[in-house]
């Protein structure tokens, strides 16, 4: 019965990995391909581990995966966080219908030039 | 049940979305686009690593997840420092 339910889970992680990958190519700048495709691939990649638990038990291979759930939800947030403020110093502009830039009205950031292509 | 047929096609799957990474890698007109690229491209790497030692029954694949998911957060902090504007150190 468990097997079941760990193939069910680890095949909505790949549809949740298969989502994130078509916002990655198909939207607009990089913030918005930032932002789909780091929560849903991180989302999907925790839905794989936790069906590899589930299908395994509480084996060397299915405990290593539960650990890394708890890994991969705080250092995948943390790197696009870095990387979208990265992006914005260097001068990365956003999308010519973007309605809100935060970072632009705090005025604080520094180091605003040429966009590294 | 036997569900090697389903773990090979989700590892299929997965490999194939690793090529859309690369493809965004490839086109991405900027840096930051490139970085962005190969990190969703890393953790994929990590989805595919439990699913291959399910079906191979290699127990140690899991342990490469877990370094890739440590290195590649390293990597991609340090070089979005690197791409504000800051030093390695700072």
């Amino acid at each position: 019965m468990n097997d079941y339910i760990g193939v069910t889970v680890i095949c909505v992680g790949v549809v949740f990995d298969l989502f994130g990958c078509i916002g990655l190519v198909r939207l607009p700048d990089v913030y918005n391909r930032l932002q789909a495709a780091t929560k849903c691939v991180s989302l999907g990649t925790c839905g794989i581990m936790f069906g590899t638990f589930l299908m395994e038990g509480f084996s060397a291979l299915g405990v290593k995966a539960l650990v890394a759930i708890p890994l991969i939800f705080v250092t995948a947030p943390t790197a696009a966080h870095a990387l979208a403020r990265g992006a914005h110093i260097s001068g990365v502009s956003l999308w010519k219908k973007s309605v809100c830039d935060e970072y632009e009205k705090e005025g604080k950031q520094v180091g605003r030039g040429k966009p590294v292509i | 049940m036997n569900f090697d047929h389903l773990l090979l096609g989700f590892v299929t799957a997965l490999v194939a979305l690793c090529f859309l990474c690369l493809y965004r890698g490839w086109r991405g007109p900027t840096v930051a686009d490139r970085m962005v690229a190969i990190d969703i491209l890393g953790i994929l790497v990590v989805g595919v690593c439990p699913l291959w030692a399910i079906y191979t029954r290699r127990g140690f694949l899991i342990d490469i997840a877990l370094a890739w998911v440590l290195l590649s957060f390293i990597g991609t902090l340090a070089l979005a420092k690197y791409l504000g504007g800051q030093q390695f150190d700072e």
